[in-house]
């Protein structure tokens, strides 16, 4: 009984991918110099810890879930970590296994409360938005810069490659993290009981898989993420500063949305993420050579993809329901 | 007569808005004791002048925004883009309105674009047809409304920077000034604007039957439905209130600081609007509200606020109090916290689980 | 029934939920190596059977035997455990995941740490292959036909080696080649000598592969009988045949009802249809008659119901009120036409349980009326109390939270709340289940009264009785489709229950 036409998601992930190269052709069309390897290595550059992030959110929205807060948590680790190395003077190898710690306990503390409280993800992640956001703030108002000697060489080595091109360290680390997803979703229990869960979390109840753990233990991985994520990210801006990262979780949302990872849950691609990262950053690039637009829209064309990406999923659902048969 | 006093009490805390009057009782209480002058009222300028004043100026648009946010959430929805339709509406009003200042007879006067009325008529316009763009998403295309309203809130403030091409307007125009600054009968002007909304909005849900009919959605939609009410009707028609709501704050906002920054206006006043509603005793689950005890809530958070300024504590930890304050009354609203902390376990075993399946 | 040579045996099961007393003092008994049909309409019990022999509910008395030894499962992953596994309706698998994935989640073979896929498939493979199923085992379970998807839920079921085998309502979406695929299944399980409860209400297909039938009741055993001696009437009497000894007499005898009279027609529907739940149909609704819809578990009668009411578009058809063409395609529109709908299911399409019995009982009239000609709250406490005098609802008064009412009470609330609105037709389905004998009978001679005051009822009921009782005409229905219309003395119990067992 082999069906022969293809599911609509893994058509959603070939839209993706063709949207992308079909960008980078406009751009390469439209302004000389975009066609280059190291413009688009430069997309990876840019945005490697969006990659990171998304790659967290695509699994909390596997399992049907939602996390608003990794924006802010992101901030909070540039900034802390700015803290500590800076006024207290800590090394980076302290740093940064503390800023993963702290964001895997957060990750976990919200997955607690949705979970073993049943409020509901959004209200919760909505207040560790805010709770992140303001600890940033207690932490310092105003900017502080990161002098620190590792940071700085993280920050502008280049790893040579042919073509008389180059990529950073985070574009290294966003790759591992996105081969490290690709194994666990498809490779291991914990990976596949998430799918499960997305898809009807009723039947994986009573198929006995351990759902309340695997919740928990998600959106802990997600708060790993972001914490990665945001060490990438103060690789970056070399700063910690209360106004980073604000609205980035409607990236990394759409990011795997436009990848092909429906809000619904049961189903997400990290490849699809991957790209729905460069689609984001191939705008930016455009917009950058264009000149003259603000940057400000590259927000709202994301905004937009969003939109209509998950319209179209909700049409195809609505066909699917009503072509099912109702027993 | 302790019985008497026992029924008082009883009516007291059975009545719904026995927990916001109380929240508010103990911020006021902290205050008389800790707070130098709270209470000091006196008369400058031919206006009411004092730090408690003060806190109800602030907090004007803080309580039209509440209005709003009640309704959306009490058809079990919510309204993120708020703070970003302040941008915009400000935005508008402020480039409508422009900086221009004149030489008239060798005098210096502000002038303005267009018609002020016909400003804040577009800015109001505008609002409400951002809100029913979220209207829209939620009801007719059946997208959640915490990612609907994301859209718009991250989309918005983008829109607020395109309106104001990155620069923050300044507003010379004095007579827009005083709908924020300006004071009448020795009241603040906002006052008079949060009264009026209020007024019209408690007459449209008590004195017809969209109270009814929104409590009925938030509580059971299918059912609602099923019994004649035009449920996608009533839920596009609270997010575009929530909308104008959102741009008649703006344009308080606005006016309070004679200026639009699109970045800055309203930034992260979703969160206390949330937690105006739930203060007010409102489940963030939808079904019955209280506009009322919404702006207690909103006068409760505004005080704390005024308060963590009076003591000299960094205003940066109101963001971190408020978030807590929100979990707390989260985990008080969740039965499942409710059952474990206070009352006795039931029999574990069977499919209690089915509900937290459900939740993801 | 001897113990000796039992697999599963169920003894004196008592079960309660609030208000509800859902089963009483019912035994059940399962041998090995035979197929045990489960049989009741809506409410006799069944389910909750099922959910206490697999852990799902815990019993609240009586015992379950496994094989001679005491069992207590505490949850389905236990029942499993025990090696009862449990096909359900909906077959409860994840849609999104490979039908291989789905034999194998939570128990996937490992290689050096990773997932074993080609094992995984491989053994699939066999599985199905044994149960005559060769399909592409990566392929998402979503893409294949519910019959399909039952499959691989038994074979999942077999593989972690069941010993006791539920099937609950397996055939509902299966055409008869695949009914007779998994009846080949079932036949070769049974020759393994695993036990197989299989819960149906397809009549051919219990005396096609039944071995013993259970019927339950309201919650209480009826009897167990061998399928081979007990004639299908019999057996459809025993479901939902002459509930109440020592009753009324029928309010109306068999030659003093009307004929239908064409002058007098409210509704007239022509080939009306719902693509998935409802075969296109054509009824006619006349002023002032009580229309019966009978008919089994999951014959189409709401379905009927909600298509006229414009839950479900109608996407064939049309539908003629009072000489003119209607679209219904929202409830809104059907009430502005006079239709008033009071869903079976109370909880969650009838009441909304945080209001109060004043709210409820408006709502539908407000609604109708529009947002601005509001019903002012002295008018509404008016009408509500009218409303508990006139039916006898029994609440502390109009503010009184609805949730806090027995069924029965709930069920007159919305009655009033229909009744209110002034319709021209009301359609009651299931009005009187999970009442008590008294209330029952208030509503019956309330359906009567309405009718004789020249309103249209159309009425469904899974009581056989109640329905020859209170009718004008009725409609049977079977398997999504009308079947016959039975008027005037034709009305009589016995010959209906023919007529649905088709004999």
């Amino acid at each position: 009984m082999k069906k022969m036409q293809l599911s609509y998601k893994y058509i959603n992930l070939m839209i993706t991918i063709l949207l992308f190269f079909a960008l980078f052709g406009v751009g390469s069309a439209l302004y000389t110099g975009f066609f280059s390897p190291q413009v688009l290595l430069n997309m990876l550059i840019d945005n490697a810890f969006l990659i990171i992030t998304a790659i967290g959110m695509t699994f909390v929205l596997i399992i049907g879930g939602i996390d608003l807060s990794v924006g802010s948590l992101i901030a909070l680790v540039c900034m802390f970590s700015a803290y500590l190395l800076e006024m207290q003077h800590l090394s980076p190898w302290i740093v940064i296994p503390a800023m993963l710690l702290m964001g895997v306990v957060f990750g976990l503390i919200q997955g607690s409360f949705i979970h073993f409280f049943n409020i509901q993800p959004f209200i919760v992640t909505l207040a560790g938005m805010f709770l992140a956001r303001g600890l940033c703030y207690v932490i310092s108002i105003d900017t502080i810069m990161i002098t620190d000697p590792f940071y700085l060489l993280a920050a502008t080595y280049r790893i040579p490659l042919p073509f008389d091109s180059f990529i950073s360290i985070s574009v290294v680390i966003a790759l591992v993290l996105v081969l490290a997803a690709l194994y666990l979703i498809n490779y291991t229990q914990f990976g596949r009981n998430m799918y499960a869960m997305g898809g009807n979390a009723q039947s994986a109840l009573l198929m006995g898989l351990p759902v309340g753990k695997t919740k928990v233990l998600v959106y802990g991985l997600n708060g790993f993420c972001s914490a990665l994520s945001g060490i990438v990210f103060s690789f970056y801006m070399l700063s910690g500063y209360g106004l980073h990262a604000v609205g980035l979780e409607l990236d990394a949302i759409a990011s795997a949305v436009i990848g092909g990872t429906p809000l619904t849950g049961g189903v997400g691609f990290i490849t699809g993420t991957f790209f729905g990262v460069l689609i984001q950053g191939v705008i930016q690039t455009i917009i950058m050579f264009q000149g003259t637009l603000s940057s400000w829209w590259t927000k709202i064309a994301v905004a937009f993809l969003l939109c209509l990406f998950i319209v179209l999923q909700r049409i195809v659902i609505a066909r699917k329901e009503r072509s099912k048969s109702i027993a | 007569m302790m019985e008497k006093i026992t029924t008082l009490w009883n009516k007291f805390t059975s009545s719904k808005l026995c927990w916001p009057l109380a929240a508010l009782c103990c911020v006021l209480l902290f205050n008389l004791f800790f707070t130098k002058d709270f209470f000091a009222i006196e008369i400058k300028d031919g206006h009411f002048y004092g730090v408690s004043i003060d806190v109800l100026n602030r907090a004007t648009p803080l309580m039209v925004l509440a209005i709003g946010m009640t309704l959306v959430i009490a058809t079990k929805g919510i309204d993120i883009s708020v703070g970003s339709v302040i941008a915009i509406s400000g935005a508008v009003v402020a480039s409508l309105i422009g900086g221009k200042m004149e030489f008239v007879d060798g005098v210096q006067t502000f002038v303005t674009l267009m018609p002020m009325p016909l400003a804040i008529l577009v800015a109001l316009l505008i609002s409400t047809l951002l809100g029913m763009w979220n209207g829209l998403l939620v009801s007719k295309v059946g997208i959640q409304p915490i990612v609907a309203t994301l859209i718009l809130m991250v989309a918005g403030r983008g829109i607020a920077q395109l309106i104001t091409q990155g620069q923050i307007i300044t507003i010379y125009y004095k007579p827009f000034q005083f709908i924020g600054t300006g004071f009448l009968l020795g009241f603040p002007f906002g006052l008079f604007i949060v009264a009026a909304v209020f007024a019209l909005t408690l007459y449209a849900v008590r004195k017809t039957a969209i109270g009814m009919f929104i409590e009925a959605i938030g509580i059971n939609a299918v059912a609602s439905k099923f019994a004649g009410i035009d449920v996608n009707k009533y839920i596009f028609s609270v997010y575009a209130f929530s909308g104008l709501c959102a741009g008649i704050a703006g344009l308080i906002i606005c006016s309070n600081v004679s200026s639009a920054d699109g970045n800055n206006a309203g930034l992260f006043i979703e969160m206390d609007a949330i937690l105006a509603v739930s203060i007010g005793g409102n489940s963030l689950d939808g079904g019955r509200f209280s506009i009322v005890g919404s702006l207690i809530g909103a006068l409760v958070i505004q005080s704390i606020t005024t308060t963590i300024y009076a003591l000299g504590v960094p205003p940066e930890i109101t963001l971190v109090v408020k978030s807590v304050v929100v979990i707390i009354i989260c985990l008080l609203q969740s039965a499942t916290f409710r059952k474990i902390v206070f009352a006795k376990k039931a029999e574990k075993g069977g499919m209690i689980d089915e509900k937290n399946a459900a939740q993801l | 029934m001897d113990g000796n040579n039992s697999l599963l045996q169920a003894k004196g099961i008592y079960k309660i939920f609030p208000g509800v007393k859902a089963l009483t003092n019912v035994d059940f008994e399962l041998k090995p190596g035979e197929i045990h049909c489960l049989m009741g309409e809506n409410g006799a019990g069944k389910s909750t059977l099922i959910k206490v022999l697999t852990g799902v509910e815990i019993l609240d008395g009586g015992d379950i035997f496994l094989d001679g030894k005491s069992i207590r499962p505490r949850s389905p992953h236990d029942a499993q455990g025990l090696g009862i596994s449990t096909v359900y309706q909906e077959v409860n698998l994840c849609p999104n995941l490979s039908v291989a994935e789905n034999i194998f989640i939570g128990r996937e073979p490992l290689r050096f740490g990773r997932i074993n896929w080609k094992e995984i498939n491989n053994r699939s493979r066999l599985l199905l292959a044994k149960m005559n199923l060769n399909i592409d085992v990566t392929q998402a379970l979503e893409r294949y036909s519910v019959a399909v998807q039952q499959m691989v839920a038994i074979a999942r079921s077999l593989d972690i080696s069941a010993k006791v085998l539920i099937l609950d309502e397996p055939t509902s979406s299966l055409d008869a080649k695949e009914v007779g695929q998994l009846f080949d299944l079932l036949r070769k399980l049974k020759a393994e000598g695993m036990g197989i409860v299989f819960i149906t209400h397809f009549i051919e297909q219990v005396y096609a592969i039944s071995d013993r039938i259970t019927i339950l009741r309201n919650g209480e055993l009826v009897g167990c009988y061998e399928t081979a001696a007990l004639p299908r009437v019999q057996l459809i009497a025993k479901m939902i045949g002459k509930a109440f000894e020592g009753f009324e007499k029928s309010y109306k005898k068999g030659e003093e009802r009307d004929t239908p009279d064409d002058r007098n027609v409210f509704l007239q529907a022509s080939g009306v249809g719902h693509k998935g739940s409802i075969n296109p149909f054509d009824l006619t609704i006349n002023k002032g008659e009580v229309l019966g819809l009978v008919g089994l578990l999951g014959s189409g009668r709401t379905e009927v119901a909600r298509t006229i009411f414009g839950i479900d578009t109608a996407d064939s058809g049309e539908i003629v009120i009072k000489g003119k063409i209607v679209y219904l395609n929202t409830p809104v529109d059907a009430i502005a036409h006079g239709l008033a709908y009071c869903s079976e299911n109370r909880k969650t399409e009838g009441i909304i349980d945080a209001l109060t019995v004043r709210e409820n009982l408006v709502v539908a009239l407000q609604a109708k009326l529009g947002w601005r000609k509001y019903i002012n709250k002295k008018e509404q406490e008016k009408i509500t109390n009218k409303y508990i005098k006139l039916l006898d609802i029994k609440t502390s008064g109009p503010e009184q939270l609805i949730k806090n009412l027995s069924g029965g009470n709930q069920q007159k609330v919305l009655l009033a709340r229909w009744l209110l609105t002034e319709p021209d037709l009301l359609i009651l389905d299931e009005p009187t289940r999970g009442i008590d004998i008294g209330a029952k009978v208030e509503i019956q001679r309330l359906i009567l009264s309405l009718a004789a005051g020249g309103m249209s009822v159309v009425f469904i009921s899974s009581e056989l009785d109640e329905s020859v009782r209170c009718s004008n005409r009725m409609v049977v229905l079977r398997d999504r489709e009308k079947i016959a219309e039975i008027s005037g003395a034709e009305i009589d119990e016995k010959y209906i229950m023919q007529t649905i067992a088709g004999v």
